[in-house]
């Protein structure tokens, strides 16, 4: 057990927790920051992905030891209001179906618009593509990532 | 037809309720498939609200909002949106003003809180409207009694009420004195065309929480001093726990304690399991005893429990896919079968034929995947019994838990959750029992979690299934239709047998067999027919072939003949498969020349109520096929809410997809071969296709959508994979077993 500081959404959150513990479960856990959703816990679903120094990340492949020092943002921390372009986005297409997996591609697509404002369809397809939609809302999820760079530029 | 099945017989009085509340504001409880209790008492206060007699609520408020308590569980097929859609319509409010809250489940009367078979919309059609038109009428009375005209002077729209000289009252204003009238004995439902709310796009009532990351799902719930179990389960089917040892186990961070269930479940399944008509919701209880880490975090749960050592037995056969191969084929091969339904004489019409086709076509075991595993919150003390979580079924899940753990009913509350996905997973109650006897062992509130290596490796899977399909010509024309299915356990229930092709053809046979395993199987998203579609609907592309006869003209004239010579048992009707054929084709430009390099292959199918005829488009790229394109012709009647339709049938295909074309599980020995979906595949968005869909519009009665348009893609995409590359693929998953040498230009 040590004690670590976690920089997320902009607060200082101290955890006291096993080195190995991957961040998703202290995010869900400890903090009930529980928008971060355990899918697969190998990296292979994208369900848990949150924003680590900006960049798109699997939760659960990320030990808390490393996370210590980094500026995390989780689903939560998104936006102030649930406004940022790709929720408006997924409320005007009304994406979800079950919802389980919608927080993940919301942080995926997020992350990518940011690196790459004006993308192409293959480009919006090649940046989804890690993560699983088990209701196959994907038609939706694309189009939504279209209506999101329009939103954003 | 739909409209005389979905009839149920009721009068206005006896199925609705209304009550003033303490805290101001009218209460309406209504059952919509039984009377209610003559004796039943209405509530007046909001926190005794009882799910036995009333299957939801209404309430409005003095400022005229209106919120319904539902209790239909949400598994992502969008029925706590479309289902107040019907209500509020009739009661004529604003969208805008309707509150849906997910209602909690008091347990011991409550009817068709289930979520399965695409029903939910098709029974409450009626009902929910005629409830909401009561509830109007009431309000429309209390206004006029108020200013002493005959209410048929009055008009309410949009929660406002006006009356000859055009004064109005809010519904809020009259809310008190409506409480107080009868119930009308007869309403008047709007005309579709009035329709303001049905069949506009509305957006899932959670849609706010959820892209915002709330906690709504079973495995986001959490209670004071709770505690994380993770449980160990054999690791084959067949087998059981001869010993462990938890020493490291027990010395990990964060564990509690380390602990054996079991002895419960075996003591339902011995002493009560034959009084319950529900076996087929408990047939997932193991035998064996299961070994559980209690933990302080879900991570500290799962991590100790590999750390767990245990030794297994065999208790019976370690199954393999093999050995499912081998016992099916012999099935097929054989004569034992239960004869489903038989028109004419197949025997005959075989015997005299110039020549036979015959297919088998095969399918794997699948399981459901669910993207939130299976989970759930038990607190169990001396005098209640508290089950929180996503579960499909919970009536008999509440029913089993107090027959487990010795508990009268009455002390059994069970409280759903929204659901990460179902597909029929969540109709088995495995994951319910087994917090329950952890929380009553521990005696402390627990979150049974399963990882998702558990939760795939000891899931309730579809069963693998091979049917046999032979058709008959002679002179040329079809004479005879004989299929035989050989499916592991159970086999397709009483009305498959009445789907299309039945009455289409004179001479016309289904048969049955099954073989009984040790691997727990169940339904998953449209059972038996997420299979049997494909395998009739690619036979039927071969069969015009061999007869030489264009794809569509069969199936409009073997329709024909249903129509010439109507059949009261067929579930399906002629005219609407026809309407689907002949949209489908227009859409899709099917049979014409398309783009180069872009092939079509098609299906039909009836299922679930619902009429879909779909066309998928391939190309071939690096000599393997990608789906492009499917376009999609749809007769369910009205569609309630369209924006939640597409997302249903968008979702069924690409499923759909998904699993005939990649997905793949196998067993050895009794252990499944994949855990994971580093091991097992599902569609991911660089493999899906862009649906095009379009509606049959009518005024017919609508049905669901939940599964219907599932079925038949394995059958287009197999039709469209033949043009391309003249491989007629029979077995699934169709990568695993095209032969890419094959692959023509």
């Amino acid at each position: 057990m040590s004690t670590f500081n976690l920089k997320i959404n902009n607060k200082t959150h101290t955890v006291e927790v096993a080195d190995d513990t991957p961040l998703l479960w202290v995010l869900r856990d400890h903090l009930n920051l529980v928008g971060t959703k355990y899918g697969c816990g190998i990296g292979q679903c994208g369900a848990c992905s949150v924003h680590v120094d900006g960049n798109v990340t699997r939760s659960c492949l990320l030990p808390v030891s490393v996370a210590k020092d980094m500026d995390i943002t989780t689903i939560e921390g998104l936006s102030e209001n649930g406004d940022h372009p790709v929720q408006q986005a997924w409320k005007d297409i009304d994406v979800p179906q079950c919802g389980y997996c919608q927080a993940g591609q919301i942080m995926t697509a997020s992350s990518f618009l940011k690196n790459n404002p004006n993308p192409s369809r293959e480009d919006i397809r090649n940046a989804m593509h890690g993560n699983i939609c088990r209701c196959a809302s994907y038609n939706s999820i694309e189009e939504a990532v279209k209506v999101a760079a329009e939103k954003m530029s | 037809m739909e409209s005389s099945n979905n009839k149920i017989a009721f009068s206005r009085r006896s199925f609705l309720k209304t009550s003033a509340l303490a805290s101001g504001g009218m209460l309406i409880g209504f059952n919509l498939f039984n009377a209610c209790k003559e004796n039943v008492e209405m509530p007046i206060d909001l926190s005794t609200l009882n799910y036995n007699d009333f299957n939801a609520f209404i309430k409005i408020s003095p400022e005229g909002k209106v919120t319904i308590f539902a209790p239909n569980p949400e598994i992502g097929q969008g029925v706590k949106t479309s289902m107040p859609m019907l209500i509020a319509e009739e009661l004529d409010v604003l969208w805008e003003d309707v509150y849906v809250v997910q209602a909690p489940l008091d347990t011991e009367n409550y009817k068709r809180q289930l979520a399965g078979g695409s029903q939910s919309l098709r029974l409450g059609w009626e009902p929910l409207r005629q409830t909401g038109a009561s509830a109007k009428q009431m309000l429309v009375n209390a206004a006029a009694a108020k200013w002493g005209v005959d209410a048929s002077e009055c008009t309410a729209k949009q929660g406002v009420i006006t009356n000859a000289k055009g004064e109005t009252l809010g519904y809020g204003d009259v809310v008190l004195e409506a409480a107080q009238l009868e119930v009308p004995e007869e309403v008047t439902l709007k005309d579709p065309k009035d329709f303001t709310i049905i069949g506009q796009n509305t957006s899932n009532v959670d849609i706010d929480k959820i892209v915002t990351g709330k906690p709504l799902f079973g495995l986001d719930y959490k209670e004071e001093g709770m505690v994380y179990a993770s449980v160990l389960r054999p690791p084959a089917f067949g087998q059981l726990l001869e010993s462990f040892d938890a020493t490291e186990a027990k010395a990990m961070p964060g564990v509690i304690d380390v602990i054996t269930i079991g002895e419960k479940a075996r003591d339902y399944l011995e002493n009560h399991a034959k009084d319950d008509n529900y076996n087929s919701w408990t047939a997932q209880l193991s035998k064996s005893d299961k070994v559980v880490v209690i933990a302080k975090t879900t991570w500290e749960a799962i991590n100790a429990k590999k750390a767990l050592k245990a030794t297994w037995k065999d208790d019976s056969t370690l199954e393999s896919t093999e050995l499912h191969d081998e016992k099916l084929l012999a099935l097929l091969d054989g004569t034992n079968f239960k004869t489903e339904r038989k028109d004419g004489n197949v025997k005959k019409a075989f015997a005299q034929a110039d020549k036979v086709l015959e297919r088998t076509y095969e399918s794997p075991f699948l399981p459901h995947n669910t993207l939130e595993p299976m989970n759930f919150f038990a607190s169990v003390t001396a005098d209640k019994v508290r089950l929180v979580g996503p579960v499909q079924t919970p009536e008999p899940a509440a029913n089993v838990v107090s027959k487990m753990l010795g508990r009268d009913i009455k002390q059994v509350s069970v409280e759903m959750t929204r659901m990460g996905g179902g597909f029929g997973r969540r109709l088995y109650g495995d994951f319910v029992y087994e917090a329950a006897e952890i929380s009553n062992a521990i005696q402390k509130p627990v979150k049974m979690v399963s990882s998702r290596e558990d939760d795939m490796s000891t899931g309730v899977y579809r069963p693998a299934i091979k049917y046999r399909i032979a058709a008959s010509i002679k002179d040329g024309k079809l004479t005879g239709y004989h299929l035989k299915e050989a499916a592991v356990n159970v086999n397709m229930y009483g009305l498959i047998p009445n789907f299309f092709p039945a009455a289409a053809i004179k001479n016309y046979q289904v048969d049955t067999a099954n073989y009984q395993s040790n691997i727990t199987t169940g339904a998953w998203r449209a059972p038996y027919t997420n299979f049997l579609a494909s395998a009739e609907q690619s036979f039927f592309d071969e069969l015009a072939e061999e007869l030489g006869v264009d794809r569509v003209q069969l199936h409009m004239d073997l329709l024909e003949n249903v129509k010439k010579n109507p059949e009261p048992n067929i579930k399906y009707s002629p005219e609407r498969l026809q309407g689907v054929i002949k949209l489908v084709v227009e859409k899709s430009n099917y049979g014409k020349p398309s783009e180069d390099g872009v092939y079509q292959g098609l299906a039909v199918y009836y299922c679930h109520n619902t009429h879909v005829a779909e066309v998928a488009d391939i190309v071939m790229t690096n000599g393997e096929p990608i789906v492009k394109k499917v376009t999609c012709a749809v007769d369910c009647g009205i569609v309630i809410n369209p924006l939640g339709a597409l997302n249903q049938i968008k979702g069924g295909i690409l499923d759909g997809i998904g699993h005939t074309m990649y997905s793949d599980f196998v067993f050895d020995n009794g252990v499944p071969q994949s855990n994971n979906f580093n091991s097992y595949q599902l569609i991911r968005m660089g493999q899906t296709p862009q649906v095009d869909v379009h509606f049959v519009k009518n005024d017919i009665a609508p049905t669901g959508l939940g599964e219907p348009t599932l079925p038949p893609i394995g059958g287009a995409v197999a039709n469209a994979i033949y043009k391309a590359t003249g491989q007629r693929l029979t077995k699934q998953p169709y990568m695993n077993n095209l032969q890419a040498e094959e692959v023509v230009s």
